[in-house]
């Protein structure tokens, strides 16, 4: 979080958002916001309601109440298509490909390029995705079989790309290292640094306090549902984010009024 | 497929992947004892081995049924019958297959076979004649036009129920079945209706629904150039974005394998003579004087055949080179992930419906063209043999794996089976229980072909 941050208008707003199932209220009054070029962790037990409250932004779910602001407009997101609309791209914990297809196949999925004659432009498609894998993954090459034989960071890579590829300003990853080894794991965290550069926002669901840590600009912990706090990821400790994790608690009232003057 | 399946060498890198089976291996299987050197070949041509296996498997059986008929099979006239009798499961088949690539099935077209079939009787000998005179050739235009209609109307009422009203196909076809067949009795009272409409009886093959041999060699040629121009094309576009096309040898090799095949059954077709009572009638029509020992003149290729060919070119084109058939394998392999990538998942599922209610209608018109008659009891237990067909042709009933030649093929299988066991002069229960039993066969070994392969 920089000083320019403060006087902007934040590229994503979700205020007072509920969901709940049945009787069950997974998501309970929660307000998250998000800054272009920032990267904002939303961290929480499992069950917490992380993931589903990502998901009325993705257009996954539709929230019960509460609404969604993009730089400060009001918007509607009913669908996937709608979120993509607004420059949304999202990388589910369950990957979401079609593993009986190809790599470009899966990248393309729903906005394949196609031929003059409206039929599906392979060729293209395998060519677009070799350049993005050159950038992601260079060692992947073998991008022509169904993604169920690939490894589990080959696939990891493919729903990487496929969301990095279509010029989101808002990328929202939910636990995109939990499937890889340290390698790739750091990979993706240059990734990351490098979105961020390009002034992209990114929500980033992890259960990894040090890639918490190490990634994000601020930390946004629920529990049960609720909204415990938004920390500034240099004000506090990772003690302090685990406290706020199990018990709920704001780490202490020193850290409650800076945290309100960033803020404001 | 079958024993030629088990044999076939590992080498599936490009073949479609059960998706339940879906480990993590990452490059193909080592060949189980099969010559290391022909998989070699078979890779770098990029050629489908389990297209290829079924192949094979169809030429095993053929030569032995000719041996065990004593040299009835692989006759003209008997392989010229082959085809026309394939043709309605075939082109049901081609539809079947997208149904249940999504993850769905449709136990509903034998009844809606007869029932559409029914209507566009109806309307060519009952109603249309009064209002423009029989014969006029407005009547099988309009008569085959509203059985498309209907076909699609009925496949996308079920589709409607499936998708947005979320009610398992399994069920709402298994309706379907009742309701349509209860349809066809009712539209008629039962009632056989005959005969078609003369132009619409071209339809069904018979005697006049046939292209001649010049025809046939016309339509064997071009396939040829077609083929070799598909070839030429697709190297082209792999260099145009600089991928490794196949080696020339193996392009030049398909291209001569290919045309070599085409030609070869068009010359087998074009050898079956029209009998010699229709040659005589021919003769007198186009004024040939008819010689003592009598004219040999092709038949050529059934109208039938010619329309299984079309719809199963138009058919592969779908499902392989349009959105709309990326969509249908996505939905079966992911259908969560078909969804949150934007595809309109339910919509795709009801035009899947509605296609196959169009190839029913088809289907239907080959049928009761051929049969110069509609009945209410037609197409019974068909949706059984379509089914079957897909699934020996490699479609997974759990969904996101199939082909639509494999279908073809499944249905040739099946239809040389059947004809097969009648030259034999197998009874026909006997005939039901070797068709049954090869079902199950057929899918045991693929399913151990699928985890061997994974």
């Amino acid at each position: 979080m920089t000083q320019e941050t403060l006087q902007r208008t934040p590229l994503v707003e979700m205020n007072n958002i509920r969901v709940a199932f049945g009787g069950v209220h997974a998501v309970d009054d929660v307000s998250v916001d998000l800054f272009a070029g920032e990267v904002v962790a939303l961290v929480g037990g499992n069950g917490a309601g992380k993931t589903t409250l990502i998901k009325t932004l993705s257009g996954a779910h539709r929230a019960d109440s509460g609404e969604i602001r993009i730089d400060g407009e009001k918007v509607i997101i009913d669908n996937p298509r709608d979120a993509k609309a607004f420059g949304i791209e999202t990388i589910y914990q369950t990957l979401a490909l079609a593993e009986n297809i190809d790599s470009p196949g899966n990248m393309f999925l729903g906005r394949e390029l196609r031929t003059r004659w409206g039929t599906l432009d392979d060729s293209a498609m395998e060519s677009e995705t070799r350049k993005v894998m050159a950038r992601l993954n260079p060692q992947f090459k073998n991008l022509k079989v169904p993604v169920s034989s690939l490894s589990g960071g080959q696939r990891q890579s493919v729903a990487i790309a496929k969301a990095v590829y279509y010029n989101a300003r808002i990328i929202i990853m939910d636990e995109p290292t939990a499937a890889l080894g340290p390698a790739e794991t750091k990979q993706v965290g240059e990734l990351i640094k490098q979105l961020k550069a390009e002034g992209i926002g990114i929500f980033l669901i992890s259960h990894d306090i040090h890639d918490v840590f190490d990634l994000a600009d601020r930390i946004s912990v629920v529990l049960q549902g609720k909204l415990v706090g938004t920390v500034n990821k240099d004000d506090v400790t990772m003690d302090d984010v685990l406290g706020m994790i199990i018990i709920g608690k704001l780490p202490d009232d020193v850290t409650q009024t800076e945290l309100d003057d960033v803020l404001n | 497929m079958l024993l030629a399946l088990a044999d076939t060498p590992d080498t599936d890198q490009e073949d479609p992947v059960d998706a339940r089976d879906g480990g993590a291996v990452v490059s193909g299987a080592p060949a189980t004892g099969g010559s290391r050197s022909i998989g070699t070949i078979i890779r770098s041509a990029e050629i489908d081995t389990r297209l290829l296996g079924m192949i094979g498997a169809l030429i095993v059986m053929w030569i032995g049924f000719n041996i065990m008929s004593g040299g009835t099979f692989l006759t003209a006239r008997n392989l010229w019958n082959l085809t026309v009798q394939t043709s309605v499961v075939a082109i049901m088949a081609t539809g079947m297959v997208l149904i249940i690539v999504t993850r769905n099935i449709d136990l509903s077209v034998g009844s809606m076979l007869a029932a559409v079939g029914m209507a566009m009787a109806l309307l060519q000998t009952e109603i249309l004649p009064d209002i423009f005179g029989i014969g006029h050739p407005a009547i099988w235009i309009i008569a085959l036009a509203a059985g498309v209609a209907l076909g699609a109307a009925m496949g996308g009422l079920q589709g409607v129920v499936v998708a947005y009203v979320g009610v398992p196909s399994f069920i709402v076809t298994l309706g379907g079945l009742l309701v349509w067949r209860g349809l066809a009795w009712w539209m008629a009272s039962g009632r056989t209706i005959a005969p078609m409409d003369r132009t619409f009886q071209i339809f069904g093959g018979g005697a006049r629904g046939t292209i001649g041999g010049t025809w046939t060699w016309i339509i064997g040629i071009a396939a040829c150039l077609g083929i070799v121009a598909l070839l030429v094309v697709r190297r082209r576009q792999k260099i145009k974005f600089g991928f490794e096309p196949r080696p020339m040898w193996a392009e030049i090799g398909i291209a001569v394998v290919a045309c070599a095949v085409v030609m070869g059954a068009t010359a087998v077709i074009n050898s079956y003579p029209m009998p010699e009572r229709l040659a005589m009638q021919y003769a007198e029509e186009n004024g040939i004087a008819w010689p003592p020992g009598g004219l040999t003149i092709p038949l050529g290729l059934a109208t039938p055949v010619l329309i299984t060919i079309v719809v199963a070119l138009v058919m592969q084109f779908v499902a392989t080179r349009t959105r709309y058939g990326r969509y249908v394998y996505a939905i079966g392999g992911n259908p969560e992930a078909a969804e949150l990538a934007g595809v309109k998942t339910r919509w795709t599922i009801v035009k899947t419906f509605m296609l196959m209610g169009v190839l029913v209608a088809i289907a239907s018109s080959v049928q009761i063209a051929r049969l110069n008659a509609a009945t209410s009891g037609m197409g019974q237990l068909t949706e059984l043999y379509v089914i079957a067909a897909a699934v020996i042709g490699g479609t997974s009933l759990s969904g996101g794996v199939g082909t639509i030649p494999g279908a073809v093929l499944g249905a040739l299988v099946m239809q040389s089976l059947i004809s097969g066991m009648v030259l034999m002069g197998v009874d026909a229960p006997l005939q039901d229980i070797v068709v049954g039993i090869v079902l199950i066969v057929a899918v045991a070994l693929d399913s151990v072909y699928r985890r061997k392969a994974t």
